[in-house]
């Protein structure tokens, strides 16, 4: 087992996220204080049409990656509660709780201000919970809203269908004319296509860095590291910010991977992390699985705004439809459970995985809802050890960090051993072979 | 079993046995009879005409109750998952839902969505259909989506039934349901009206037994039981008069509403099985029927916590409903870990405190046997409502 003081995670792309992420923030600062008149249009993470909105020079707000900070700072249960006090319960989703709390306290984050939303863009993408939350931020801030509904993928092959397509072309149309009304200016296609350009870049320069932790270490960890690049992935997407940021992030981690470096001494189990991380507790959590010497080498989690790894790519001749595509198909929420399963059974083989960890997480029941199933699919279809553990994204009532720790300590025990009893029947073998 | 023999209200004891029988015993004879199959619709907003227009029954699938013990759903679905969702696959896994050759699931919810998913996989040789409901109500591009939408969803079934859905098929499976659902309107009018000629504990399980059999069958009861209860001598008591929402997906045990009841109100409106009951005016048999099933659901259909309509808050419908029947009061009667549901109290309790309106809220699980608490919180409500 590694002693986890000796681990140090964070390294020069932490830095260089910290500082754009900072610059984002100062931008909705500038907003939310009146010292800017930019726009802004508030979204969700899953499948979302930012290109649209960087192209009408417009600031996008992500009310999930706000939250998500808060818990990472320990600043999310007052809000939580204060939301409750309201009458959310205790079962709602502690990612909608926090932000309505965030309203309430003026918006004020210990990272920024957010501006109150231009318009409330609920891209519903799969989660039910988007619809409710930005009903509910529309009713408590007053702010327009508009619903873009994505049909969820129904088709045995996974693919839409044209006539999906067609229908959300045709409300990114609509959207367009509501965002010229808002910022008073006419799209210029142009811009829409090289934000989409950059789009593309984006996603090939992730797709590449997902590539790497094929290799043997993993020169990053998938899950825990993946959320530095997300950040910039989500929040930036569309601008060149975000391209020149993947350009170092894709040198760096090659360069790593060249040097056989990884993120611990020693990469001693590969593993697949599905479902969100525990915000409030995650060097915690990390730490958990690091002293065992267990490194994600995928995540679906990095998926949850968009898959690359595939193959998709934005489309700067085809804007629209790539951004459709994109929203359709390409990102996790929109899938089925079942494409889910396929999907991680891919990175178990083609990344060579050992196992299997799910972290279940009360708030997100798109994320969790069955996935004692999925553990059965990998346990008994697929012969991969899995893991089951539950605990919350936001809310830290949910962390009990003892018997987390107790549950995937036996876990990679119980594997540890394996190995072992494995090794030994080789050489037996091997010695009655002779 | 046939509903031939049995009488209007009279029998409603021998209902209400048929409706809390998860071996489905109106199913199975009516497949019997006719030798058709049935699609079971998971709650709320399925399109049931297009089973009915394949030659299949569309029958209400709401869990199992409080008539089973759970032993393998548990294991697949995680503890704070709602209870209809783990009770229906445990249907499926003790095999009770043998009478069923397909099953429908809407995007209510998410765990909904992974049940669909979850129920393909470990039952494949039941054929799952998944309908997409749309959530943009003001683009015009929505209504082609849904049309389309409800002709592929009568594609997949039509392969299983073997009868392809024509629009003629459609028109005549609209017209069908289109007299059950007046037919209901006319019992919850007479319930708005008059409640206290016909208890909600009757009403649900004449509205629940339309879930379980063919309209052509239930509409005559139900309309000789509105009748029946119209010719009813009973004096109104002193009861507060409620609105109750809240129950539109998992449905509580009828012993829990008799309770409600029973601790002095009238319930004059509900959310029960609206799935059965969605559209608030007949749906047009004029033109293009799969249209016309779009356009009843984007325009048509009753506001539930599963439909999310910028045009029209919630909570408005709400207060509108209470004024109407001029109630009281509001009870909220919200399934344990019921997401959509419980997000709408918080909004739901904003609307009714500014309007003035008292609320009780009040949490249920169908698998629940004891209510005594809830019971207790009635009365206390209602004494409150009655002498303070």
């Amino acid at each position: 087992m590694t002693e986890t003081k000796e681990i140090r995670y964070q390294g020069h792309l932490h830095e260089l996220q910290k500082q754009l992420m900072g610059d984002y923030y100062a931008q909705l600062t500038a907003i939310a204080t009146g010292k800017s008149d930019t726009k802004n249009a508030h979204l969700l993470i899953a499948g979302n049409p930012v290109e649209l909105i960087r192209a009408f020079d417009m600031l996008p707000v992500f009310p999930e990656v706000n939250v998500l900070q808060l818990a990472v700072r320990k600043q999310s249960l007052p809000l939580i509660q204060k939301a409750e006090e309201l009458g959310y319960a205790v079962d709602n989703c502690a990612y909608v709780k926090a932000d309505v709390g965030l309203y309430l306290s003026g918006y004020q984050a210990p990272y920024g201000t957010i501006p109150k939303a231009d318009l409330l863009l609920c891209n519903y993408v799969g989660c039910n919970v988007y619809l409710n939350w930005f009903e509910h931020l529309a009713e408590l801030t007053g702010a327009p809203a508009v619903n873009i509904d994505i049909p969820f993928v129904r088709s045995a092959d996974g693919e839409p269908s044209p006539g999906d397509v067609d229908f959300v072309v045709k409300q990114l149309e609509e959207l367009i004319v509501q965002l010229e009304n808002i910022t008073g200016k006419s799209l210029d296609y142009k811009k829409l296509q090289r934000t989409v350009e950059y789009s593309a870049l984006v996603g090939e320069m992730w797709a590449e860095i997902k590539d790497l932790t094929k290799r043997r270490p993993a020169p990053y960890d998938a899950y825990f590291d993946s959320v530095t690049m997300m950040a910039v992935l989500y929040c930036l997407r569309g601008t060149e910010e975000a391209v020149s940021f993947f350009e170092v992030a894709r040198r760096e981690l090659a360069e790593k991977a060249a040097r056989g470096e990884g993120p611990l001494p020693e990469e001693r189990f590969r593993v697949v992390i599905e479902g969100p991380p525990p915000w409030p507790f995650l060097r915690v959590f990390r730490d958990m699985f690091s002293r065992w010497g267990a490194v994600a080498v995928a995540s679906t989690y990095s998926t949850v705004g968009g898959i690359w790894e595939f193959g998709f790519r934005h489309d700067p001749q085809r804007p629209l439809e790539s951004i459709a595509l994109h929203m359709l198909q390409y990102n996790l929420c929109n899938r089925t459970f079942l494409q889910r399963y396929d999907q991680m059974a891919r990175y178990v083989d083609e990344w060579s995985a050992d196992a299997v960890v799910i972290h279940s997480v009360k708030s997100c029941r798109l994320f969790s809802a069955g996935q004692g199933d999925m553990r059965e699919y990998f346990v008994r279809e697929r012969e991969v050890p899995t893991l089951l553990i539950e605990s919350d994204l936001e809310d830290p009532r949910y962390f009990s960090q003892a018997q987390l720790r107790n549950r995937i300590d036996a876990f990679f025990e119980a594997l540890s051993q394996r190995r072992l009893t494995a090794a030994s029947d080789a050489a037996v073998a091997a010695e009655a072979a002779r | 079993m046939t509903l031939a023999s049995a009488l209007p209200l009279a029998a409603v004891e021998r209902y209400r046995e048929i409706v809390e029988d998860r071996t489905f015993p109106t199913v199975r004879e009516w497949r019997e009879r006719t030798g058709r199959k049935v699609t079971g619709c998971f709650p709320v907003y399925a399109p049931i005409e297009l089973a009915y227009a394949a030659g299949m029954l569309p029958v209400g699938l709401f869990g199992a109750g409080n008539q089973i013990e759970m032993a393998h759903a548990d294991s697949r679905f995680q503890s704070f998952i709602c209870s209809v969702v783990k009770s229906t696959l445990e249907l499926a896994f003790i095999d009770r839902l043998g009478p069923f050759d397909a099953l429908m699931f809407e995007s209510i919810c998410d765990p909904a969505r992974n049940l669909a998913s979850v129920m393909a996989r470990n039952f494949p040789d039941r054929h799952v259909t998944y309908v997409h409901l749309p959530q943009n109500m003001t683009s015009p591009a929505t209504v082609d989506y849904l049309t389309g939408e409800y002709r592929r969803v009568a594609g997949e079934l039509g392969a299983v039934s073997g009868k392809a859905v024509g629009e003629e098929d459609l028109r005549s499976a609209i017209g069908a349901y289109n007299g059950l659902r007046a037919r209901l309107r006319e019992l919850y009018l007479l319930r708005a009206l008059s409640p206290e000629k016909i208890s909600t504990a009757e009403l649900y399980t004449l509205a629940r037994l339309a879930t379980l059999t063919d309209p052509a069958d239930s509409e005559p009861l139900i309309l000789e039981s509105v009748a029946t209860a119209r010719a009813r001598e009973s004096r109104p008591k002193d009861r507060v008069r409620v609105v109750l929402v809240g129950s539109f997906c998992e449905q509580p045990p009828l012993e829990l509403i008799a309770a409600i009841e029973e601790s002095g109100c009238y319930i004059l409106d509900d959310d029960f099985l609206l799935g059965w009951r969605l559209f608030k005016r007949d749906i047009a048999l004029e033109g293009d029927p799969f249209r016309a099933l779009a356009l009843a659901y984007i325009d048509g259909s009753v506001h539930l916590s599963t439909k999310h309509d910028l045009r029209q808050p919630r909570a408005a419908s709400l207060i509108a409903s209470a004024r109407a029947h001029r109630a009281d009061a509001v009870i909220f009667l919200g399934a344990k870990f019921c997401e959509p549901g419980l997000f709408d109290y918080a909004l739901y309790r904003k609307a009714l405190e500014h309007e003035g309106i008292p609320h009780l809220f009040l949490e249920f699980e169908e698998k629940m046997w004891m209510y005594d608490k809830i019971r207790t919180e009635v009365e206390t409500f209602v004494e409150s409502m009655l002498f303070t």
